[in-house]
C-alpha cells in the first residue's frame, strides 16, 4: 500500500461527499416540482410528454397504483427490449451484420437491463448492433435508473408525509428523473469523455495493420454516450466485453476517477435529498455516513489484500513486495483497481476495470460482500436509498426498543406491518442468492459453467447469483453463464432481487405515509448521531454475515485459509 | 393482594414446582405454534429424536451424539415453556385468593324496596338493587345509591385502612368482595357476573385474557423472518457441501439451525410480557391490557392534577399582611379568633401561624357566647361573632363586598388589593380578614409543593416526557406553582372539557397522553387518553373509562407506570439484541466443526479452540438451551432502568446486551466445551 493509493481513496470519498449536497438539493427541487435552472427548457418538454401519454401530472397514486405502474412499465420495457434483441438482424444500424440474439441470452439481457442489473451474458462488440446498443441498451440504462430513483423518492415521501393516502405519481417521477437528472448529467459526462478521447461514432470498426503487418479489426462505436449513463445510472453494462478495463471505455486515471464519481453521485445525492424531504438534512448525512463507514472498511481490506503478493508468487520465490497485479490494468494499478472494484460493487453498478476473479481470496471477497450486504453501500441509483432505509427500519425496530419506547423512525412508529414488509424486502436477495447458488453447486447444469476447481469455483457461482440478485451485474469472471440454466436462473434472480424489494418497499412507503408523526423529544431514538451510524452499519454487516456465513466459509474463506491457489 | 404476595421472591418454590409441571403441558404443539421460533425448535427436536430412535434401532455412528442433541433441544423447548409458566405462576396465587373471595358472596336484593331472602351473588343481574349492612360483603360491583358506609377494601387493594363510600359524588363505586364495616348502603349492580372487577382482576393476574400486544406481534414477525433467513442459510448447505465433494451430518445442520434462530428471545418473549403486567399488579395497578402497558412506555405528555399529585393538597397560611394602620399582631389576633373553630387544614394552619409568630395560645371560646359563621359556597367566607365583634375571613372579593355592604358602599384600601394581587402573582391564595366593617389585611395561603416532585419532573424531562399540571386555580396562581414544581406547562381554571380538549390537541400532534382521574366528569378524558389511570376510589364511570386502575388511588404513580412500560419494552429489545448477537459465536463454533472436514484450512475459524467437531456443536446447543433459564430472572425483573435521555439508554443497553451478547457466548461455549470434553460426552 502506498501513500498515493490511500490519498486516492480518501480524496475519492471527500469528492463524493462534496458532490452529494448540491446534487441532493437539486434532486429535491426536481421531485418536489420546484423551478430549477433547467425548468425553462424542460418544463414544456415534460408537459408535452404528459399530454401525449395522457398522464394527469397532478393526480397522485397510492402505493398499489404506484407499484402497479412500476411493474407494468418494467414489463413492457422487458418485452420491447426482448423483441429488439431478437429482431436486430432485420433492423438498420447494424454495420457488422449481427444476427438475432439467441432466445435465452435475449431474455436474460432484457431482464438484466430492465432491472438495472446489466449482467452481460454476451460480448457487446460481437453480439449487439449499434441500434440495439443505442435504442435498446442505452435507453434501458436511462429508464431502469429512472425507475430506481422514482421508487426511492416515493419511499422517502412515505417518511415525509403524514396522514397521506398517496406517495406520488410514478409517471411524473420517472419522467423527471430521466429529463432533469439523467439526461443532462450524462450529456455533460459524455462530452467530457469524448473530450478526453473516448470514441463516439456510428462506424463499426477500425481497420488497422499491426507492425508485424497483420490485419486487425478494432471495434468502435457510440461508446461515450453509453458509458456516461452506464456509470451515472449504476448500470455497468459495458460497450465492450472488457468493460471499463478496455482502453476505449476507460482511458486512464482521470477518466477512471470521473467514472467512479459518477457511479456514486446520484446514490449519495439521494441520501441528502431524503434528509431534505423529511425536513432534517442530518438524517440524510447519517445514512451517507453509515454507507461511508462500510465502504471505507471494504475498500481498505481490498486494497490491503491486493497489495500483498499471492501465495503462488511467494512459492515461486518472487520478491514478496510484488503485489497482485494479475487481471489488473497497469494504467490503473492496485489502488485504483481495488477502489473501482469496491465502488462498482457497493453501488450496484457492475462495471469493472479489473478482473475480480483474479483478486486474492480476501480481496475478491470484498466485492462479493459488498453485493451480499444488500446493495446498500450507496447502492444502485434509488435502490441504495430504499435498501438502506429498509435496514434502518429493522435497526430501529430492534435497537429502538432498548430506549423504552415503541420504535419510531423520523416520528413514524414502526409496527407489525412495517416489520413484516421490511423482512420480506430483506429476504428477497438471500432467497435468490442462496437457492440459486445451491442449484448451481448441487447440479451438473450449474457445475458445468465453472472454470476453476474448489472453493474458487464455488465463489464464481456465489458471485454470479449475488451479482444478479443484487442487480449489480459485475461478473467475478471464470463462470460461463451463457447456458440455459444460468441465463434463466440468473434472470429469475434479477427479477426477485429487483421487484421483491421494490413492491414491499412501496408498501412500506404507503403504510408510513398514512401514519401521523410523533414529534421527536429527548426520549426518542436518536437517528443522526455516531451511535446510530455505527449501529446501522453493524446491523447491515451482521444480517449479511449471519445469512451468508456458511456460503462465504465454503468460498473465499476456504480459499483464503487453504494457503494455495485454486 | 397481601403484603406477602407483593414481596414474594422471584424463585419461590411454591411457584417453581407447579410451573415445572405445567411447562410440560405448554409444550403441546397445539399451544406452541403460536410462538413460531419455539414451534420450529420443537419440530426440529421431534425430527432429531426420530433420527436418534432410528440410530438406536439400526445402529449408527452418531447415536450418542444424536441422543444428546435431541435431549438439549427438548430442554430448550421446555425451558421456554417453563419461563412462561413461572411468569404466570406469580399471578396464580393472587388469583386463587381472589377467587375464594368471590365464591362465597351472598346477596340480599331489594325488590320494590322490600328486602328479599339472601341468594347467591351469581344470580344478580345488572341494575338489581342490593342492600348491604355492616359486616356483610358487597356481592357485586356497583354504585351506592343510598347511604354512606365505611368499607374495608383490603381484599382488593391490600390497604387496611377503611374507606368511605357514599351515594352521589366521586366516591360511589363499590367492588364485589369488599366488606362493609359500618352503616347500611343500597347498591345498584353495574357489572354482570363474570365481568365484575374481581373477575377481570382474576383473569388479568392469571394471564387468561392475555393477547399479544402490537409490539409483541411486530417482534414475533421479525423473529419469524430471521428464522426464515436461517432456514435458507441452512437448507442450502448440503448442496454447497456436495460441490466440495463432501456431506454434512443432518444432526449438525439441525443443530446449526436451532443455534441460529433467536430461541433466547423467542423463548422468553411471552414471559417478559406477563412479567410486565405482573410488575404493575405488584405495584397495585391493574391494566386492562398489555397494550396499555406498552402505551405507558410511549407516553409523551403526562397530565397531572395539581392537588394531591404536585402539591400536598392543603394550603397553608404563611404570612399576615396587615392593611395600613393595622398592626400585624392585631390582624393575627382577629384571624386566629376567626379560625379557632375552623377545623379545615387551612383554618388550622392560620392558628398555627399565629402561634408561631406571636405566641398566641388557643382561647377558650365557650364562655364568650361566640357564634360561629360557617363557610358556605354562597358567602365564600367564614368567621365568628364574639364580644360584639363581627370577624370574617374569606376570599378577598367576598370580604370586600361584605365590608362595602356594611359601610354603605365605601371601598377598601387600595393597599389591601395590591397585597392580594401580589400574593396571587406569587402563586398563593390571599384571604382577607375583616372586623366590624374594617378590612384588617390579608393572609398569604400557599400551596405547598410536595418534596421531591421537582426532581422527578426533571427526570421525566430527561426521558423526553412533558408534564402538564391541571388545576382549577387562576392562571397567575397556576403559573407560580408550575414554576415552583418545575412542570413544563399548566392548564389553569381547568374544567373537564378543557382536559379533554388538551388531550385531543396533544394527540393531534402525534403525542401519547397519560392522565389519571377519579370523577365521573373525568371519564371522557380518561377514555380519550392513551393511558388513563382511574383511581380505585373513583366512580364506576371513571373506572370503566380508564385502561388502568390504581388500587391505591395514588396519582403520583403515573410516573412509575410510565417507567414500568418503558422497562418492559427495553427488556424485550435488550434480549432480542442479545439473542441475535449470540449468533456470531455460534457460527464460529459450528461452521468450522461442519466444514473443516471439507477444507481443513477452515479449522482456523475455530478461534475458541473447541476440542472436537461434535463437542463444538453440542456445546453451542447446550449454551443455547441454558441461556434461557439463566435469563429468566432478567426477563421477569426487567432490565435495570433509570431515567436518562434515549441516547444514553441506548449506549448503555447496547454495550451490555449487544457487546455482551457478542462476547458472552464465546466464553460460555468454550467453558461448556471444556466440561463436555472432560466428561467425554462428545
Amino acid at each position: 500500500m502506498t501513500l498515493e493509493g490511500w490519498t486516492l481513496i480518501l480524496a475519492f470519498i471527500a469528492l463524493v461527499a462534496a458532490i452529494a449536497r448540491p446534487l441532493g438539493l437539486y434532486l429535491d427541487a426536481v421531485f418536489a416540482g420546484r423551478r430549477t435552472l433547467l425548468s425553462l427548457v424542460l418544463r414544456p418538454v415534460e408537459n408535452t410528454f404528459y399530454r401525449l401519454a395522457g398522464v394527469k401530472a397532478d393526480v397522485e397514486q397510492d402505493w398499489k397504483a404506484y407499484a402497479l405502474a412500476v411493474l407494468l412499465f418494467s414489463f413492457i420495457c422487458t418485452l420491447a427490449l426482448y423483441a429488439l434483441l431478437r429482431l436486430q438482424g432485420a433492423l438498420p444500424l447494424n454495420p457488422q451484420a449481427f444476427g438475432a440474439v439467441a432466445p435465452n441470452v435475449a431474455m436474460n439481457t432484457a431482464v438484466s437491463f430492465v432491472t438495472n442489473t446489466n449482467w452481460q451474458a454476451y460480448a457487446g462488440e460481437s453480439t449487439m448492433s449499434h441500434l440495439t446498443q443505442m435504442l435498446g441498451l442505452t435507453v434501458q440504462n436511462f429508464l431502469s435508473a429512472a425507475v430506481g430513483i422514482a421508487v426511492a423518492i416515493a419511499f422517502a415521501r412515505g417518511f415525509a408525509r403524514r396522514g397521506a393516502a398517496t406517495i406520488g405519481n410514478f409517471w411524473v417521477d420517472m419522467t423527471r428523473a430521466t429529463l432533469y437528472v439523467l439526461l443532462p448529467i450524462s450529456t455533460i459526462l459524455a462530452i467530457a469523455f469524448i473530450a478526453l478521447g473516448m470514441p463516439q461514432t456510428l462506424a463499426g470498426s477500425l481497420q488497422a495493420t499491426t507492425l508485424e503487418g497483420a490485419h486487425q479489426d478494432i471495434a468502435i462505436g457510440p461508446v461515450a454516450s453509453q458509458i456516461a449513463i452506464k456509470m451515472l445510472g449504476t448500470n455497468g453494462g459495458g460497450f465492450f466485453n472488457a468493460n471499463a478495463a478496455h482502453p476505449f471505455e476507460n482511458m486512464g486515471p482521470i477518466v477512471n476517477l470521473i467514472q467512479m464519481l459518477s457511479i456514486f453521485a446520484i446514490g449519495a445525492g439521494l441520501t441528502i435529498t431524503f434528509g431534505r424531504m423529511v425536513g432534517d438534512e442530518r438524517q440524510g448525512w447519517a445514512l451517507l455516513a453509515a454507507m461511508g463507514v462500510l465502504f471505507l472498511f471494504g475498500t481498505g481490506v481490498a486494497y490491503w489484500a491486493e497489495a500483498q503478493a499471492t501465495p503462488a508468487l511467494i512459492q515461486a520465490g518472487v520478491d514478496p513486495s510484488t503485489m497482485n497485479m494479475e487481471g489488473k490494468e497497469t494504467r490503473f494499478g492496485i489502488a485504483a483497481s481495488a477502489l473501482f472494484a469496491a465502488v462498482t460493487t457497493a453501488a450496484s453498478c457492475g462495471a469493472v476495470n479489473a478482473m475480480h476473479d483474479s483478486f486474492s481470496a480476501l480481496g475478491g471477497m470484498v466485492p462479493l460482500t459488498n453485493i451480499l450486504a444488500g446493495e446498500v453501500i450507496v447502492g444502485g441509483v434509488g435502490a441504495g436509498l430504499y435498501g438502506i432505509l429498509v435496514f434502518a427500519i429493522l435497526t430501529i425496530f430492534v435497537a429502538g426498543l432498548m430506549v423504552g419506547r415503541t420504535p419510531a423512525y423520523l416520528g413514524k412508529k414502526i409496527e407489525a406491518r412495517d416489520v413484516k414488509l421490511a423482512v420480506l424486502a430483506i429476504l428477497a436477495s438471500p432467497l435468490a442468492i442462496l437457492i440459486g447458488t445451491a442449484l448451481a453447486a448441487g447440479t451438473d447444469l450449474g457445475r458445468a459453467g465453472v472454470q476453476d476447481p474448489g472453493p474458487h469455483g464455488f465463489t464464481e457461482m456465489l458471485y454470479a447469483f449475488a451479482s444478479a440478485a443484487g442487480n449489480n451485474g459485475s461478473a467475478f469472471g471464470g463462470l460461463t453463464a451463457t447456458s440455459d440454466f444460468y441465463t434463466y436462473a440468473q434472470a429469475a434472480a434479477m427479477l426477485i432481487g429487483r421487484f421483491l424489494v421494490i413492491v414491499p418497499a412501496l408498501a412500506i412507503a404507503g403504510n408510513l405515509a398514512a401514519k401521523p408523526v410523533t414529534p421527536a423529544s429527548s426520549g426518542s431514538f436518536p437517528t443522526t448521531g455516531l451511535l446510530f451510524i455505527g449501529l446501522l452499519a453493524f446491523i447491515i454487516v451482521i444480517v449479511g454475515a449471519l445469512t451468508f456465513f456458511p456460503a462465504l466459509a465454503l468460498g473465499p474463506l476456504a480459499e483464503a485459509t487453504a494457503g494455495r491457489l485454486f | 393482594m397481601s403484603e406477602k404476595a407483593k414481596s414474594a421472591s422471584l424463585f419461590d418454590s411454591d411457584i417453581l414446582r407447579p410451573a415445572a409441571l405445567e411447562a410440560f403441558g405448554k409444550m403441546s404443539p397445539m399451544k406452541m405454534w403460536r410462538n413460531p421460533v419455539m414451534f420450529a425448535t420443537e419440530l426440529v427436536a421431534i425430527y432429531v429424536t426420530i433420527l436418534f430412535a432410528r440410530d438406536l434401532l439400526a445402529g449408527g455412528a452418531e447415536t450418542a451424539f444424536a441422543g444428546q442433541i435431541s435431549l438439549w433441544l427438548w430442554l430448550t423447548v421446555w425451558f421456554a415453556a417453563f419461563a412462561e409458566a413461572v411468569a404466570e405462576g406469580r399471578g396464580k396465587a393472587q388469583a386463587a385468593s381472589l377467587r375464594r373471595a368471590r365464591s362465597e358472596l351472598k346477596a340480599r336484593r331489594l325488590v320494590n324496596g322490600a328486602p328479599q331472602p339472601p341468594t347467591a351473588a351469581s344470580d344478580l343481574k345488572i341494575d338489581d338493587l342490593v342492600e348491604v349492612v355492616a359486616g356483610e360483603f358487597i356481592p357485586a360491583d356497583g354504585e351506592v345509591i343510598e347511604g354512606v358506609a365505611t368499607v374495608d377494601e383490603s381484599a382488593i387493594t391490600g390497604e387496611s385502612a377503611p374507606v368511605i363510600r357514599e351515594a352521589g359524588g366521586d366516591r360511589s363505586a363499590v367492588t364485589a368482595g369488599t366488606r362493609v364495616l359500618s352503616d347500611r348502603i343500597v347498591v345498584r349492580v353495574t357489572a354482570a357476573q363474570g365481568s365484575t372487577f374481581l373477575d377481570r382482576m382474576i383473569a388479568l393476574v392469571e394471564g387468561a385474557s392475555r393477547k399479544k400486544t402490537p409490539n409483541e406481534i411486530a417482534l414475533s414477525v421479525l423473529l419469524a423472518g430471521l428464522s426464515l433467513i436461517f432456514v435458507l442459510a441452512v437448507v442450502t448447505v448440503p448442496a454447497f457441501a456436495s460441490y466440495a465433494n463432501g456431506s454434512v451430518s443432518v444432526i449438525a445442520l439441525a443443530a446449526l439451525f436451532i443455534a441460529l434462530i433467536p430461541t433466547t428471545i423467542g423463548g422468553l418473549l411471552s414471559a417478559i410480557g406477563i412479567a410486565g403486567m405482573d410488575r404493575l399488579v405488584r405495584f397495585n395497578v391493574l391494566a386492562t391490557s398489555g397494550r396499555a402497558v406498552e402505551a405507558a412506555g410511549d407516553v409523551d405528555v403526562l397530565l397531572l392534577d395539581k392537588t394531591g399529585t404536585i402539591t400536598l393538597g392543603d394550603r397553608q397560611a404563611v404570612a399576615f399582611i396587615p392593611a395600613p394602620g393595622v398592626s400585624e399582631r392585631d390582624l393575627a389576633d382577629a384571624a386566629q379568633l376567626a379560625s379557632l373553630s375552623d377545623e379545615t387544614p387551612e383554618g388550622r394552619s392560620i392558628v398555627v401561624l399565629a402561634k408561631d409568630r406571636f405566641d398566641m395560645r388557643g382561647r377558650e371560646m365557650a364562655p364568650t357566647h361566640a357564634k360561629f359563621v360557617p363557610f358556605t359556597a354562597q358567602t365564600r367566607m367564614s368567621g365568628v361573632d364574639v364580644d360584639g365583634m363581627q370577624i370574617r375571613k374569606g376570599a378577598v372579593d367576598s370580604i370586600l363586598q361584605f365590608v362595602a355592604a356594611q359601610n354603605g358602599g365605601s371601598s377598601a384600601p387600595g393597599d389591601v388589593r395590591r397585597a392580594a394581587e401580589a400574593i396571587a402573582r406569587d402563586g398563593g391564595t390571599p384571604l382577607a380578614v375583616a372586623r366590624n366593617g374594617q378590612v384588617l389585611g390579608v393572609m398569604h395561603l400557599k400551596d405547598v409543593v410536595k418534596g421531591g416532585v421537582k426532581e422527578r419532573f426533571a427526570e421525566l424531562r430527561k426521558m423526553g416526557i412533558r408534564t402538564v399540571m391541571i388545576t382549577g386555580d387562576n392562571a397567575l396562581t397556576a403559573a407560580a406553582i408550575a414554576a415552583e414544581a418545575g412542570v413544563d406547562d399548566f392548564l389553569s381554571e381547568a374544567k373537564p372539557e378543557h382536559k379533554l380538549a388538551l388531550i385531543r390537541r396533544e394527540q393531534a400532534e402525534g403525542k401519547l397522553v397519560a392522565m389519571c382521574g377519579d370523577g365521573t366528569n373525568d371519564a371522557p378524558a380518561l377514555a380519550q387518553a392513551d393511558v388513563g389511570v382511574a383511581m380505585q376510589t373513583g366512580t364506576p364511570a371513571a373506572r370503566e373509562a380508564g385502561n388502568m386502575v390504581d388500587l391505591d388511588s395514588d396519582p403520583t404513580k403515573l410516573i412509575e407506570i410510565v417507567s414500568i412500560g418503558k422497562q418492559l419494552l427495553m427488556t424485550r429489545g435488550s434480549l432480542t439484541t442479545f439473542s441475535i448477537a449470540n449468533d456470531v459465536a455460534k457460527y464460529f463454533a459450528i461452521i468450522p466443526a461442519m466444514f473443516a472436514v471439507l477444507y481443513p484450512g477452515l479449522g482456523l475459524l475455530n478461534i475458541m479452540g473447541l476440542s472436537s467437531p461434535q463437542s463444538a456443536i453440542l456445546s453451542a446447543i447446550i449454551f443455547n438451551a441454558i441461556v434461557i433459564p439463566l435469563l429468566i430472572p432478567l426477563a421477569l425483573k426487567g432490565v435495570a432502568w433509570r431515567a436518562a435521555p434515549a441516547g444514553q439508554l441506548l449506549a448503555r443497553n447496547l454495550s451490555i446486551y449487544g457487546l455482551g451478547g457478542l462476547i458472552a457466548p464465546f466464553l460460555g461455549i468454550k467453558a461448556i466445551d471444556v466440561v463436555v470434553s472432560a466428561l467425554h460426552l462428545a
